[in-house]
């Protein structure tokens, strides 16, 4: 049976790995190569690298980082973050990414995605959507790292990106962001069951139970955390033999 | 030295690097007259079938990649690659394939998520050399929305997704993944350098 996946996000500026990340017997936490390396190590099954650069050289640093993680480990590794053109996913998912990741830019322009998804393939398209709640079951798209709103709902958001092309959705609540107090369970299913593609739910990891909420409950396809991870607050081991105690199917 | 085809058609560094660490040196090839050179070839892909087999004949790699087949030595298609090996596909209207293996590639149909993406268990059908060391149930990583049917004759593993879905072909020197080995962990390793070893003719 496919395995639900368990997905960690690393946030990265200028070739480092930012949110200051507290893990043992790491020479430097701040690589994010050695941390792809040990997430791959600890059965991670995909990794999510969100580039925050904002300089032109950050961006070109990030190419870099591409390369080594891909040189380095062997499972799935998609990159979001500044990525604006057809020649931007080229030059991303030339240096051996797997996917890419759209956000503010595919709200933009809604064609990005079709004229990724017609070069590369869906299945390299991410459309990551930042929902926050306006009202009892309705969402609202929120662009630019969550500082502006979009007036757009975000169930008919997702289901344009589908039509649209998009291989996957990362849909982030925004409300339960860093509030570790599981993840927007309601918004997750909702979405999940508006599209035909799969939806990796985000925001709001504290502990092993939420994972089996959102993969459950909240029909997620997988569930990605970051922070809950990079301090060692739980491992991915431990959530996936939880995961399985449960009875949801995990690559163990 | 393995040829990895380039066809402008994917992600050609993972797999270079995958093979790289395993120890076995590649060269990307796109030339189809070099073809004869190599002690095999991978043909990898990502992307959509039609523009696949269109830069393939393009390229005049159509005809090198079928001689090859006949010369013995191996081949593996991985992912789109894979499914090129079939004789068509029903991706974006009819196209013909390489037609080295019998069967078709049809979409996924039904009420449930496409692509197939994630990982999946292996389910074996025949031990054969390729399958050295791999476990029923092992996972690798699929992604796809078009798949495989063909006879079972050629049916070395499967994976279930609301159906059985054919993950490892094989006939004589031809082999297919429709999973990425060079994504998929330990087991996608073994498998590809179990591809790598019957390269180098040094099976036993």
């Amino acid at each position: 049976m496919l395995a639900k996946r368990i997905i960690p996000c690393l946030d990265v500026k200028d070739g480092r790995v930012v949110k200051g990340v507290q893990f043992v017997g790491l020479r430097d936490a701040g690589d994010p190569v050695e941390l792809a390396k040990k997430y791959s190590d600890e059965r991670a099954d995909e990794l999510i690298f969100l580039d925050i650069s904002a300089s032109h050289e950050g961006r070109k640093t990030m190419v870099d980082v591409i390369e080594k993680t891909a040189a380095n480990i062997t499972i799935p590794f998609t990159v979001g973050g500044g990525i604006n053109s057809v020649d931007d996913m080229k030059r991303i998912l030339r240096a051996g990414a797997d996917k890419i990741s759209l956000n503010t830019a595919a709200v933009l322009r809604p064609e990005l995605i079709r004229e990724g998804a017609t070069i590369f393939g869906s299945q390299c398209i991410v459309v990551a959507i930042d929902a926050r709640s306006v009202g009892e079951n309705r969402w609202e798209v929120y662009t630019h790292g969550g500082r502006n709103a979009t007036g757009r709902d975000v169930i008919h958001w997702a289901q344009e990106a589908e039509a649209l092309g998009a291989g996957e959705i990362l849909l982030t609540s925004m409300d339960d962001d860093g509030e570790k107090k599981g993840f927007g369970l309601e918004l997750t299913k909702r979405v999940s069951e508006a599209v035909g593609i799969p939806v990796i739910a985000s925001g709001g990891a504290g502990s092993r139970e939420h994972f089996y909420d959102v993969l459950t409950q909240g029909k997620a396809d997988a569930a990605l955390a970051a922070s809950i991870f990079h301090y060692d607050e739980t491992s991915i081991h431990s959530v996936k033999e939880y995961l399985q105690t449960k009875g949801v199917v995990v690559r163990p | 030295m393995i040829g990895i085809i380039d066809y402008g058609m994917g992600n050609l560094y993972s797999l270079s690097k995958a093979l790289e660490r395993l120890g076995y040196s590649y060269e990307f090839a796109s030339q189809a007259e070099r073809l004869p050179e190599y002690s095999g070839l991978i043909l990898p892909g990502v992307g959509a079938f039609g523009d696949a087999i269109a830069n393939i004949r393009e390229l005049g790699l159509e005809q090198a990649i079928k001689g090859y087949a006949t010369t013995g030595r191996p081949i593996l298609g991985i992912c789109l690659g894979m499914q090129l090996l079939f004789e068509k596909s029903a991706e974006h209207g009819e196209n013909a394939g390489l037609g080295l293996l019998g069967g078709e590639v049809v979409r996924f149909r039904g009420d449930y998520k496409v692509p197939h993406m994630g990982w999946n268990q292996l389910i074996i059908k025949q031990k054969q050399p390729l399958l050295n060391g791999v476990q029923e149930g092992d996972y690798v990583y699929f992604v796809h929305s078009y798949h495989v049917l063909c006879q079972s004759d050629v049916l070395l593993a499967t994976s279930d997704y609301h159906q059985e879905v054919t993950a490892i072909v094989n006939r004589d020197n031809v082999y297919g993944m429709q999973f990425h080995p060079e994504k998929s962990g330990e087991t996608g390793m073994l498998l590809l350098r179990n591809f790598a070893v019957q390269c180098e003719g040094v099976l036993t």
